[in-house]
């Protein structure tokens, strides 16, 4: 059987589609909300809030709910607003807070794994919840839905404060001195950051996600100098890595969140490439 | 009728006052120019004046199109914005921001200030340009420009020319006199008395925890 033929077979298994489809949104969203957070040096935020969501999903765990995502969106959508306050008036930068959240978190996760897990596998569980290995072929319908949702939402939320997110991140003393509100612009995009990532987890798992916020803007830099066109094709970029990568893992084996980064980090060393050619000619 | 006057006015963060007494007043085509040592109060008068902190007591009133939330500011270098992946004309647009009000996008109205607003500064011509790759005194153009596509009649400039060459802080100067022969009231603060002085029509002198409101008697060129 040639791998096309190998291809559509694993095609008309819904479940592959399913994985398709959230794997796409959720790469569309994270690389949409990338450029505003790797210009606002923010970058280790996503990495930061994943690992409270790793936290949470511990604690979800061990309680034992059955829909662990109503554990897990609040808790990191707090972090997230927690995390953009500190920064207005630090007493301990953001990089500082951050870094500390998240090794806690991820402490505190492990512990809580470790110490009232009922399952037997409990490092097999850490490692799917940090690297996402399958999880991402195990989806329910209501987990598409919620993903579907959930992207609607930041994909329009975004595209209506586009020109006040580019006011805000270019500039924020001159933003605050026009009169707009910064703080609250700010806490939006923070409260995305978070769903992305709670949504992000199943499929490149906690530990891996960040890449997928910050890898598409940052290869994107490296050719686009206007801030509309970075904002598309790292959307671009995002989407195409997150598709190829799912098909490449079906049909290698491979882990799906390592290979969607491999591919990630290989699409930015080409972007290097092509800019440093077009600045040569 | 003044755009902005102050009166008595107290400037200070919580009940401690920086600076004490200040009355000025910026007219059609001033040229307010803010001086005195660091620790005088200088930032402090200008957030006060934008809105970002309340008086601490005295008038501030505005008339004319100004208002507390509608002061064109130029704030100081900020070094995040040279990598920024932003063109002049995303730049000089972002000024409009705060005048969307509900509406999600630009509208003709907002891109004819702004292509106004670059025409007046001398930079329409960079509107397509990558704002990092324009030149120190280039860049501080488009930041004029997007201060003024959002408020026409009154500028604040917080040390417009930090940084630039004496060649690119006089052009820099003299654009700041053209908008002033157009009726734009402008304050600016600045550490570069010698080379602002010919462009002033006015001086508050900040120091020992108030200030003098003088005026130059010549300004382009007299010897003030």
């Amino acid at each position: 059987m040639g791998a096309f033929e190998q291809l559509i077979t694993y095609l008309s298994y819904p479940f592959v589609v399913n994985a398709l489809v959230v794997g796409v949104l959720v790469a569309l969203c994270s690389s949409l909300l990338g450029t505003t957070l790797v210009m606002k040096r923010l970058s280790y935020i996503g990495d930061g809030l994943s690992h409270v969501a790793f936290g949470a999903y511990a604690v979800a765990a061990v309680v034992g709910v059955t829909r662990d995502m109503m554990i897990i969106a609040p808790v990191t959508v707090l972090a997230a607003v927690l995390l953009l306050r500190r920064g207005q008036s630090a007493k301990v930068k953001g990089d500082a807070a951050i870094a500390m959240m998240s090794v806690t978190a991820l402490a505190i996760g492990y512990l809580i794994m470790n110490v009232f897990g009922t399952r037997s596998n409990v490092s097999g569980d850490v490692c799917t919840v940090l690297f996402g290995s399958t999880s991402i072929l195990t989806l329910t319908p209501f987990d598409v839905a919620a993903c579907a949702v959930m992207s609607v939402v930041v994909v329009a939320g975004f595209a209506l404060i586009y020109n006040r997110v580019f006011a805000v991140t270019f500039d924020e003393a001159f933003a605050r001195a026009a009169g707009l509100p910064v703080g609250r612009y700010n806490l939006v995009i923070a409260i995305m950051v978070a769903l992305v990532i709670v949504v992000g987890m199943n499929l490149v798992g906690a530990l891996l996600l960040s890449a997928l916020v910050v890898f598409p803007a940052l290869s994107a830099m490296r050719v686009c100098r206007t801030f509309k066109a970075v904002t598309v094709i790292a959307a671009a970029i995002g989407v195409s890595c997150a598709l190829v990568g799912m098909l490449a893992s079906i049909m290698l084996g491979t882990p799906v969140g390592s290979t969607i980064v491999v591919l990630d980090a290989l699409a930015y060393a080409s972007f290097c490439a092509i800019g440093f050619l077009k600045r040569r000619i | 009728m003044a755009y902005l006057s102050c009166e008595c006015l107290s400037v200070g963060y919580g009940n401690t006052p920086v600076a004490e007494g200040i009355s000025f007043s910026v007219d059609y085509g001033d040229a307010v120019f803010i001086v005195g040592e660091n620790g005088a109060g200088k930032s402090t008068l200008v957030k006060t004046l934008l809105g970002l902190l309340p008086p601490l007591s005295g008038d501030m009133s505005f008339c004319d199109g100004a208002s507390a939330g509608k002061i064109g500011y130029l704030p100081q270098k900020a070094e995040s914005q040279r990598d920024f992946p932003a063109s002049a004309w995303e730049v000089t647009l972002s000024g409009r921001a705060a005048r969307l009000g509900n509406r999600p996008f630009y509208s003709k109205v907002d891109r004819e200030a702004a292509e106004e607003a670059l025409r007046k500064v001398g930079a329409i011509a960079l509107k397509d340009k990558p704002f990092g790759s324009l030149s120190g005194g280039q860049q501080q153009r488009v930041l004029l420009a997007r201060a003024l596509a959002g408020a026409p009649s009154l500028l604040v400039l917080d040390e417009p020319t930090t940084g630039l060459d004496p060649e690119a802080s006089e052009s820099l100067y003299r654009t700041i006199d053209d908008l002033r022969s157009q009726g734009v009231g402008v304050i600016a603060v600045t550490h570069d008395v010698a080379a602002a002085m010919p462009h002033a029509t006015h001086v508050l002198e900040m120091s020992g925890g108030t200030a003098r409101f003088l005026a130059v008697e010549s300004p382009r060129g007299g010897d003030a």
